[in-house]
Order: structure tokens, then sequence, then C-alpha cells
């Protein structure tokens, strides 16, 4: 079974590491994710842009309505998602809707990613 | 980071909207901004042993307007209050939770006191020392020292400049659009200056500088929170970060100023460069240009540029003609100048800044161009004249340092030229 981790932390806190608090950070998870690679059971890292970097698609209603910022209801969960490499925000956008139209109602929070590693599990 | 070091970045990441919330409900600046002195001196305390409270700004205004209350009470055991009118929300004080007063205010109450810091008439580092103090909540020791100033000089001009935002009577309702519009704009060009100030800094003053630059990219990222719709907040946010992303390659190993075009871009920050060309295209999306967003774009431009000559100069032109369009000013002319010399080569950039000169009589960077574009065409001696006004006007010893070492290479050439001369 393949087990996704969403990471949760106050923004403002990480937002205000130093570097080298930054790196220490890395550093220690790093070690980990060695090992977690090393048995084969490291799928995808990602590290997100801040939410300020964020805009969401709600797709609810037609057509969908575009807001900046990111995803701010409580009455939806979050049940999946996707990584798009895209030239723009205005191309991520766009298959947004196109996803969204083959699944209408709630939103998709596009969000850039400012680190990647792409990892491989066998599931 | 350390238990402590966290408490420490939740308070400073609480506290405008607590000093805000607190602000409109003493009506007085120093009362609320003692409140939260005092109530952030209780986190302290508390939060080691207890945790962090879910919702840490909430907790400090509660707090905060306890403690205020209790202190205006046993004043008024000593002596008749006077301030009575001041105080006249009291009445359902103990009933009410930080919430009520914070509730969807929140945005507006910290626009209010970001731009009480930055009335037009108060100077420009007046309105920036402020804006630390109350709003960053940086100590003046802190402030002091960034200034490069006494602090016992520093403890002076804040005191001063907060009796005049005493006076100056912002308004407590809510604000209609266009004032809401207005004050977004004061505000965000304090930000600029207080990001200014601290990159403006160079050789030994940089170190000690570089926090400016940070406050203004937290205040920057709080705006943009506020007001997540705004192209020209997610622009301004870019370009703090674009310029910022530059800072480890500005200066060499010897504090000298290392020029845009001779910077080691392996040395500027990839995730930040990242971030600020996501914001860019983020604003772009709007269709409303605005100055902030052509300035980003102008400096996403030379951030996506892997070396020197990769550089969109003829878009660079193209921005830096819409900006002058938009905020007509010999500065932005000057800096179009430099693009036309990539683009179409020296001498039409010298023939665009040459009726600047009386504007610019004042201005370092135009004799440091004006130098530079004469070197370029061969005219050495009026360039060696251009070089000697940019030293005597140099705000900075590595400003000077820098065209003293253009002079070195004209004086060297010369030299050059003579012993050729000599020996033919």
């Amino acid at each position: 079974m393949l087990y996704a981790m969403l990471c949760y932390h106050s923004e403002d806190i990480v937002c205000s590491w130093t570097k080298e608090e930054d790196d220490a950070v890395l550093a220690r998870l790093g070690v980990v994710q060695e090992k977690l690679a090393k048995a084969g059971k490291l799928g995808p890292v990602v590290r997100l842009m801040p939410t300020t970097a964020a805009t969401t698609l709600r797709k609810d209603g037609e057509p969908p309505l575009v807001i900046d910022g990111p995803f701010a209801e409580t009455k939806e969960q979050l049940l999946g998602f996707y990584l798009v490499e895209c030239a723009t925000l205005e191309e991520a956008l766009d298959i947004a809707k196109e996803l969204g139209r083959a699944n209408p109602g709630g939103a998709y929070e596009i969000r850039p990613v400012s680190l990647y590693n792409p990892g491989k599990a066998a599931p | 980071m350390s238990e402590l070091a966290s408490i420490d970045a939740t308070l400073t990441a609480a506290r405008p909207r607590a000093v805000a919330a607190l602000l409109r409900y003493f009506r007085d600046l120093d009362t609320a901004e003692e409140a939260v002195q005092e109530a952030s001196l209780k986190a302290l305390k508390t939060w080691p042993q207890k945790g962090p409270p879910r919702d840490p700004a909430a907790w400090l205004i509660f707090v905060g307007k306890n403690v205020a209350i209790d202190a205006a009470r046993r004043q008024k055991k000593q002596q008749p209050l006077p301030d009575e009118e001041a105080l006249s929300d009291l009445g359902d004080a103990e009933g009410a939770l930080a919430e009520r007063i914070d509730d969807g205010h929140y945005r507006d109450d910290i626009l209010r006191l970001l731009f009480i810091c930055c009335p037009p008439d108060l100077p420009a580092t007046q309105q920036i020392a402020l804006a630390l103090r109350i709003v960053c909540g940086l100590s003046v020791k802190e402030i002091a020292r960034a200034f490069l100033a006494s602090e016992a000089a520093m403890e002076q001009r804040i005191t001063r400049a907060k009796r005049r935002i005493a006076q100056a009577n912002v308004p407590f309702e809510a604000p209609g659009a266009p004032e809401r519009a207005q004050r977004l704009a004061a505000v965000a060009a304090m930000i600029y200056l207080i990001f200014n100030e601290g990159y403006a800094a160079s050789g030994g003053e940089a170190h000690v500088r570089a926090p400016l630059c940070e406050e203004a990219i937290r205040l920057a990222r709080l705006l943009l929170r506020l007001f997540p719709a705004e192209p020209e907040i997610m622009a301004l946010t870019a370009l703090l970060l674009l310029q910022h992303a530059r800072t480890p390659a500005r200066l060499d190993a010897d504090g000298e100023i290392v020029l845009l075009e001779e910077q080691d871009r392996r040395l500027w920050n990839a995730g930040m460069i990242a971030e600020g060309l996501a914001l860019v295209d983020k604003a772009m999306r709007h269709r409303r240009p605005g100055p902030y967003q052509v300035q980003a774009a102008i400096a996403a431009l030379h951030a996506r540029a892997r070396r020197p000559q990769d550089t969109d100069w003829s878009g660079i032109e193209g921005l830096y003609a819409m900006l002058e369009r938009m905020q007509p000013s010999p500065v932005i002319t000057l800096n179009r100048a430099v693009a036309v010399s990539k683009v179409k080569g020296p001498e039409s950039a010298l023939a665009m800044i040459e009726p600047l000169a009386r504007q610019l009589s004042g201005y370092f960077y135009y004799f440091g161009v004006k130098g530079g574009l004469l070197m370029q065409l061969g005219r050495n001696a009026e360039a060696r004249v251009a070089f000697d006004r940019a030293i005597a006007l140099a705000n900075t010893a590595a400003e000077a340092a820098h065209i003293r070492r253009h002079l070195d290479r004209l004086i060297a050439d010369s030299g050059a030229d003579n012993s050729a001369a000599a020996a033919r």
C-alpha cells in the first residue's frame, strides 16, 4: 500500500527560518529520506511554495471561478493531487479546468512546487 | 529551530494583527503597543509549559486587552482617568472575546496600522523606523543599528514620529474601496522604502542592514495574504524576492559592489527567484498593469537570464519605456538608457541622457552611467570628468570605490596609449 504523507506546519514559522535553519532541517530530513530510498520505499517528495503563490480554481459552477490565494474552505477535504509540468500559471489553469470538466464540484488549489525529488517506490 | 526561537517567530508573525486589533479597541497606539508587549512577555512564560495556543494572535489580543484594562483600573484608583472617552468600550470588556473585536475586521485593522506609519509629510526614514518599531516589533536598539544611528537618537526620532501620527486622526471606520486602494498604495510604497533602505547599503553596512530587506519581504507577504487578489501587491512581493535573491552575489570578498553583469549567478537564491517568477506570472494574469508589475517584470527578465549575454535587453527597454509612461521620471529614463545602450549602442543612450543633465546634476548614478557610456565611445577625457563627479556624489564608500576602479582602468588605458605613442 502506498501512503501519502501530507505536511502541515505554520507558514509564518517556516518562512521565518534563516537559510541555515532551513538547510539544517533539509539535511535532517535527507538522512531519513535516504534510508527510505535505499529500501525502495520512497516515492516523490515535494515542497510547495508559500500559499501566497497559490491560485484556486472553484469548479462547482460554470464557468469555473479563478480565485487568488490558497484553498480556504473547511467543508471539503483533500482527496488527491496531481503534479503537472506547466510553462505558465495560465497553462496550469487550463489543465485544471479540463480536469474540472471531467470531474465537476469542489476545487483545485494550484501551487507552484519549489522542491521536487521524483523518488522511486515500488508499489 | 529551538522552542524559544519558534515562539519568537510565532509572536512576530502574530504581532501586526494583535497591535492592529488593540489599536482599534483602545484607540491609542501606546496602549495597544504596551498591551501586546505585556502579553508577549506572558506568552514567553506560559507557552513553553502549556504549548502555544491554536490562534496566537487571538491569544495576544485577549490577554493584551485584559492586561491593559487592569492597568487602566489600577491607574484609575490612584487618579481619575482623564481619557475616559478613549476607553468608552470598556463596558463589555469582560465578556468580549478576542474574536469579537477581531472578526472580519482584521484585514482593515492591519492595513490601518500600516497606513498610520506612512503619512506623506513624514520623512521616509521616520516612516520606516515607525513601521519597524510598531508593526514588526523590532527594538529601538535593532532599528538604531540598522540605521547606523545611536539608540538615543533613534528613540527620539521614533517618539517624535509617534507624536506626529497621533495627531493624524486616521478614522477607525472600515474604509471605502477608493480609500482602501489609496491606503494600500501608500503602504506598498512604504514597504518598498524599507526594502531599499536595506538594499542600498553596501560594504560593511550590508550585513547589519539585511534584516530590513527581510522585514520588508515579511510585510509584503503579510499584505499579500490580506489582499490576495491585488496584482500590484503580488508584484511588489515578487520584486522584493527577485532583488533580494541577488544579495549573496552583490558584494565581493572585499565588500566591493559587483555589477549585475559581473555577478556569479550561481550564488543567486534559486528558491526566491522561483517564487518571485511565480508571483509575476500570477499578477500578469490579471491584465491590470501597474508600476510594481513592470518593475517586477524587469527583475524577472534579469533573473531568467542564465548568463549576462542571455539578458533580454530589448524586452527590458520596452518595460522601462512602459514604466516611463506610467510614472515619468528622469531616473527611469536613465535606466532605460542603460537598456538602450545594450540594444542600440552607447551613442543612442548618451543622446537620451544628455537632456537629463540639469535634473540629475546631483545624482551619483547619472554620472556613473554617463562616464561608462563615454568610456565605451572612447571619449576618455570626458569619461574621466563624469567619473570624478560621480565619486564626489557617491553615497557610500563602496560606490566611490566602484567608480574609482573605472577611473583606474581609464588611467591605465591612457598610460598604455601614451607608451604606445612613445614607442612609435
